[in-house]
């Protein structure tokens, strides 16, 4: 209030201090991430080297004579100290160059493009799912603090939280797809429906309706939606968790009090006021469980034959393909981090206070 | 020490001694606060539940070869995929013919077994990072919290998947692994806790008494952080038991002989559409394990914390 009535000098002292300030936070912030991203390249690394397969026999294969062997293990800097190897693979990913995948002989980075649309079309359903019912839920418990309604939301969150998603997975197979035959079965689309449109985005269920093929869109539905919703399943147990405990502390305020005393609705009350102020650390919430989908399809994605990151990822590991387990673990890390800063950013553009 | 002043006390009864309001020792001071801890967790119906449940894993898992009904590795080739409840089977038999009650039975020991070492070694490692750069500040903390922020930026199941395909697959590299990547949490609470208490009157008293960095940490921080540990390791026990299974499931945990839950599923996945229970007992084993963790997690929040449970 008493701004607006300052003359206009302080004023502009005052813009381009809090510039200034924004930027410094801005730099501190990007250091931060850098040396993150830095730490989490150098643990990968560290955990390529120690495997036990040898990269340059991976590469000339077991009856290379020695010249061709030592040949090739200078070509990959093996001979130089282990910080320098480091600097040269950090310089390496900078360029987005994470290898070649020795299962698919592609490059890595052009195989994590492939599979990452099937990874984030299901982690985005699941969240959404997990959204659409885990914020009612927590509210509706909030409400009902102690009462029935409480105790069966705690228990469904508790339920989420304690089934193994891979089991989960299979039963929900034979009931839905072996037994009742809802939903399709394993994969994103039936085969005689593979390949049959253009990929635009890699989003089987965008794609389809750009195309207009409303047949091959509910065929990819019928795939999409048992594993989506047992992945929602997990991210309402957690959203509807917090979304609870967020709405007790804001019923208790006084501005609740005022809004009742006012006159307003209980609906306003609770839904338009105290939801409303819940939204904003809701937000870290979402963000988070939509990096923990991102990881926990990987369990998800191996049960339902999703090509996505997870089977990627699992594939290359079982077979020791190196470059393509650094290569996938640096995107999910970064995705994790990025995700982070992303709800850092989102909170402080919708929190006044945060700024 | 003074252990038997509570003796005459005893022969009162023991539920006077074990309620008195004025304890007679530091003993019985905390039998008293053990006792009224016992008092809440049975008056928290589903964290009785928990604790039941958990205590029945333990049991079983003591008690194997007497309710074991088969040994749990002698295949019988006439005798596959028999389903529930046939010829003594009470959970059927899998593919070679092995007796899935027997399994899942021996099976609690290996997940009792990764429980234990993850819930001793993670806590203890992110203990001693979290109250060490508590206590210390200064450069020791900003270089302990980056490395601990830089293994929260990983995800859990990648960093174990990675760090178990980097060391080999098996129950011990895969306990190794979960705990590489559990105890970051662990140091974060440590080490607020710390910080809350490192200027508190008591700590300078200690000081003043020329105790050294080590026993203050070690003796007089270390008991603080407890209770908030303890509610953390029992909710993350679940977490632990599924990552476990989930590294199981993909080949990279105990190894296929051995009746681990998570690589039973995994073997029953070829059999899923014509004989299901030979996926669906261990899962069930599993989900009713984890439940447990997270009925008593939950129920121990409310009784240690009620300040957070309620917020």
């Amino acid at each position: 209030m008493s701004n607006a009535v300052d003359t206009a000098t302080p004023k502009r002292r005052g813009f381009s201090a809090s510039l200034l300030k924004r930027l410094k936070s801005l730099v501190t912030v990007l250091f931060s991430v850098l040396l993150t991203l830095v730490g989490l390249l150098f643990i990968t690394f560290i955990i390529g080297r120690v495997m036990p397969i040898d990269p340059v026999l991976a590469i000339v294969g077991e009856r290379a004579s020695q010249e061709i062997y030592d040949a090739a293990y200078i070509s990959l800097g093996l001979d130089k100290p282990l910080f320098v190897q480091f600097g040269l693979f950090l310089k390496q990913i900078a360029q987005g160059d994470f290898g070649i995948s020795n299962l698919t002989a592609r490059p890595v980075s052009e195989d994590i493009i492939r599979v990452f649309p099937a990874t984030l079309e299901l982690a985005s359903l699941g969240t959404v799912f997990g959204i659409v019912f885990g914020i009612p839920m927590g509210v509706v418990a909030a409400v009902n603090e102690g009462k029935w309604q409480d105790q069966v939301v705690r228990f469904v969150g508790l339920f989420g939280y304690s089934m193994p998603i891979f089991w989960i997975g299979l039963v929900g197979l034979i009931i839905f797809y072996g037994i009742l035959g809802w939903v399709g079965g394993p994969g994103r689309l039936d085969i005689y429906y593979e390949d049959v449109i253009p990929v635009v985005t890699g989003l089987v269920l965008i794609d389809s309706l750009i195309e207009g093929d409303i047949d091959i869109f509910w065929n990819a539905f019928s795939h999409i939606i048992l594993p989506a919703s047992i992945l929602g399943y997990y991210s309402l147990a957690y959203i509807s968790r917090m979304t609870r405990s967020f709405m007790l502390e804001q019923l208790s305020q006084e501005y609740i009090t005022t809004a009742r005393v006012k006159g307003l609705s209980e609906h306003t009350v609770v839904w338009r006021h105290a939801l409303g102020n819940v939204m904003i650390p809701l937000i870290t919430v979402i963000a988070l469980s939509y990096a923990n989908l991102l990881e926990g399809s990987v369990l998800t994605e191996i049960i339902f034959a999703w090509p996505g990151l997870g089977s990627y990822l699992t594939t290359a590991l079982l077979s020791a393909d190196m470059n393509a387990v650094i290569g996938g673990t640096v995107v999910v890390g970064m995705i994790f981090v990025g995700l982070n800063l992303l709800s850092d950013f989102l909170y402080k553009v919708v929190d006044p206070r945060a700024r | 020490m003074t252990l038997n002043s509570g003796t005459p006390a005893l022969k009162q009864g023991l539920r006077a001694w074990l309620t008195s309001d004025a304890p007679e020792s530091r003993f019985h001071a905390q039998m008293v606060q053990v006792y009224a801890g016992w008092q809440s967790l049975c008056a928290n119906k589903l964290a009785f539940i928990g604790f039941m449940i958990i205590v029945a894993l333990i049991l079983v898992a003591i008690f194997a070869p007497l309710l074991a009904t088969h040994d749990p590795s002698i295949q019988d080739l006439k005798a596959t995929l028999l389903p529930p409840q046939t010829d003594g089977h009470i959970f059927g038999t899998d593919d070679s013919g092995r007796d899935i009650w027997s399994r899942v039975v021996y099976g609690s020991r290996i997940t009792l077994f990764i429980v234990a070492l993850v819930a001793f070694t993670a806590p203890v490692f992110g203990l001693l990072v979290g109250t060490v750069s508590g206590y210390l500040g200064g450069w020791v903390d900003t270089v302990l919290m980056r490395i601990t922020d830089i293994f929260l930026a990983f995800p859990r199941l990648v960093l174990a998947l990675a760090f178990v395909s980097a060391l080999g697959a098996g129950i011990e590299n895969a306990v190794l692994a979960i705990s590489l990547t559990a105890w970051p949490p662990y140091a974060r609470i440590a080490r607020a806790e710390t910080l809350t208490i490192r200027h508190s009157d008591y700590i300078a008293a200690i000081q003043l008494q020329g105790a050294g960095r080590i026993r203050i940490i070690v003796g007089h921080i270390w008991p603080m952080c407890m209770s908030s540990l303890i509610v953390r390791v029992t909710l993350d026990m679940a977490g632990i038991i599924l990552t476990a299974a989930g590294l199981g499931f993909l080949g990279l945990g105990a190894q296929p002989p051995s009746p681990e839950w998570g690589a039973m599923i995994s073997a029953g996945r070829t059999f899923i559409y014509d004989h299901w229970w030979i996926a669906t007992m261990p899962g069930l084993a599993i989900f009713i394990v984890s439940l447990g963790f997270n009925l008593l997690g939950d129920g121990l929040r409310d009784i240690l914390d009620p300040k957070k449970a309620e917020s």
